[in-house]
């Protein structure tokens, strides 16, 4: 199982990474993706939704099950990946590139209450 | 504790992802189930469906007996190896199971029931039996040491390339199987016992289903595999049922349904008014109450079971849906009020929102096709 150590992750199988503007990249993990099979839709928020930590935002389906994704922290969603909505099976072949949305961050502190990858991989 | 077929090692290894399917750990995938849908479709794919119990019945009643238990008429059955595909009926016309019966004489047939039925079916069938001179024995594998001894395990190979793979693979059985019609079996003696091999399946395409000793499995799954056929899980078995318009028992049906309101009136066989099988008064009481069809998302989503639709007639459900991967949308079976016409469109709420479907024939895919064109 692939578990970068530079991201956060949540005990609900999203990653979250910082990018270098202060805004929070949101994806699923290798664990995520390979528990849900062949994803086949997903289902992102809207730019401009204001999102409270731990609140259902996207939706991931593979052709057994639909998963719920949840905002990992609070904050306002700046941007959404259109290519994972194009080819959700991308989010299969690399969970880590291919991210499903941004957020600006309202509370940066919410991301120290995140796991890091031994953290994560000890839920598992 | 849950149940495991003779192949779960070979599942195993072949990194399966193993899943609790009807009290049975079973493989859903081996990486990828689209992957392994697409190879029956395309080529071929071996399941194991070892899950699946097989039942001899024997004796000078079985062909009355068999008349009374099932809603479709074994009577039509005259030649050795011809399968018949029934639902087993409560008093009230209610689904216990559906099954696969193959007649071999008036008094000797194999019964084939699901995985998670077995138990209640052969209790059933046992009560059934009172006054009848015939006899149940189950083939699947059991506790008791006689039983395991004589435990038969089940294959299904699919595919445009299933057969004249098989047979390259047991050179020997072709002259046992190159004239076999379709839901035709023939029975193959082999020096490793009886196999029992069936022109029948569960995915809209041509192949073969094969029952064999428990014992002898594990090397006959790794031929197949050696030859070329693609190991495919339960996940890939569903999508490809539900393509080609086949009803999943627990899902599309059960106790409660009435075969009539799940698209399996061409099963129930009223032909012989002298015929008075178990639930047969019940349904001509109680007719149709809904009309099972197919639907097809228009919008982007996924269609599951349990979904509400919304049609000009009333409201109905989804009672199987999924992705389908020939198809690249979403397809599901639904139950709506009567008289619902094709090819007209009815909302289906998921999540928060209603998205539109089509009203189809409820069968998608037949022998690598897409039916849709003919559907409407």
């Amino acid at each position: 199982m692939n578990t970068p150590t530079h991201l956060k992750y949540a005990a609900s199988h999203e990653w979250s990474k910082t990018e270098s503007d202060g805004t929070i990249t949101v994806g699923i993990t290798d664990h995520a993706q390979e528990a849900l099979g062949d994803i086949v839709f997903i289902e992102l928020p809207a730019i401009g939704r204001m999102l409270k930590a731990g609140e259902e935002c996207a939706v991931v389906e593979s052709v057994k099950a639909a998963s719920d994704i949840y905002a990992p922290i609070s904050g306002e969603v700046i941007a959404i990946n259109q290519m994972v909505i194009d080819a959700p099976e991308s989010v299969n072949s690399a969970p880590y590139d291919n991210w499903l949305f941004r957020i600006k961050s309202a509370n940066p502190d919410e991301l120290s209450a995140l796991l890091d990858a031994d953290g994560y991989a000890a839920t598992l | 504790m849950l149940q495991r077929t003779p192949l779960y090692a070979a599942h195993v290894a072949a990194g399966a992802r193993i899943v609790d399917f009807a009290g049975w750990e079973m493989p859903i995938h081996y990486g990828s189930q689209i992957e392994e849908h697409h190879a029956v479709r395309r080529n071929a794919g071996l399941f194991d469906v070892s899950h699946m119990c097989a039942l001899d019945l024997i004796g000078p009643d079985a062909t009355r007996f068999l008349r009374r238990l099932l809603a479709n008429d074994v009577a039509k059955l005259t030649t050795a190896g011809r399968a018949l595909y029934s639902c087993m009926l409560n008093a009230a016309g209610g689904v216990i199971d559906d099954l696969i019966v193959y007649f071999f004489t008036p008094t000797r047939y194999r019964i084939v029931v699901n995985a998670g039925t077995a138990e209640k079916d052969v209790a059933w069938m046992q009560t059934q039996l009172a006054g009848f001179d015939a006899r149940i024995t189950p083939r699947c594998d059991g506790k008791d040491e006689s039983q395991t001894k004589n435990a038969l395990a089940m294959l299904a190979v699919q595919g445009p390339q299933a057969r004249e793979l098989f047979c390259a693979a047991f050179p020997a059985s072709r002259a046992a199987t190159e004239s076999l019609a379709p839901f035709h079996a023939r029975e193959w003696p082999t020096n490793k016992g009886i196999w029992l091999i069936a022109r029948t399946g569960y995915t809209g395409e041509d192949g073969f289903e094969i029952s064999l000793p428990a014992s002898a499995v594990a090397e006959v799954w790794q031929t197949l595999i050696d030859i070329g056929i693609k190991p495919c899980g339960l996940g890939a078995r569903d999508t490809l049922r539900l393509e080609a318009g086949m009803n999943l028992y627990g899902q599309d049906m059960d106790e409660t349904t009435s075969p009539l309101d799940t698209g399996l009136t061409w099963t129930v066989d009223l032909r012989d008014t002298n015929r008075d099988f178990i639930g047969k008064s019940a349904l001509v009481t109680r007719r149709q109450e809904h009309q099972f069809v197919g639907l097809l998302l228009l919008e982007r989503g996924i269609l599951r079971a349990h979904q509400k639709v919304f049609s000009p007639l009333g409201e109905g459900e989804i009672t199987s849906g999924t992705f389908s991967p020939t198809l690249n949308q979403s397809i599901a079976f639904a139950r709506l009020p009567i008289g619902i016409i094709l090819g007209s469109e009815v909302g289906v709420d998921i999540r928060d929102k209603r998205l539109k479907a089509k009203i189809v024939k409820p069968v998608f895919v037949r022998n690598g096709k897409s039916l849709l064109e003919f559907s409407t």
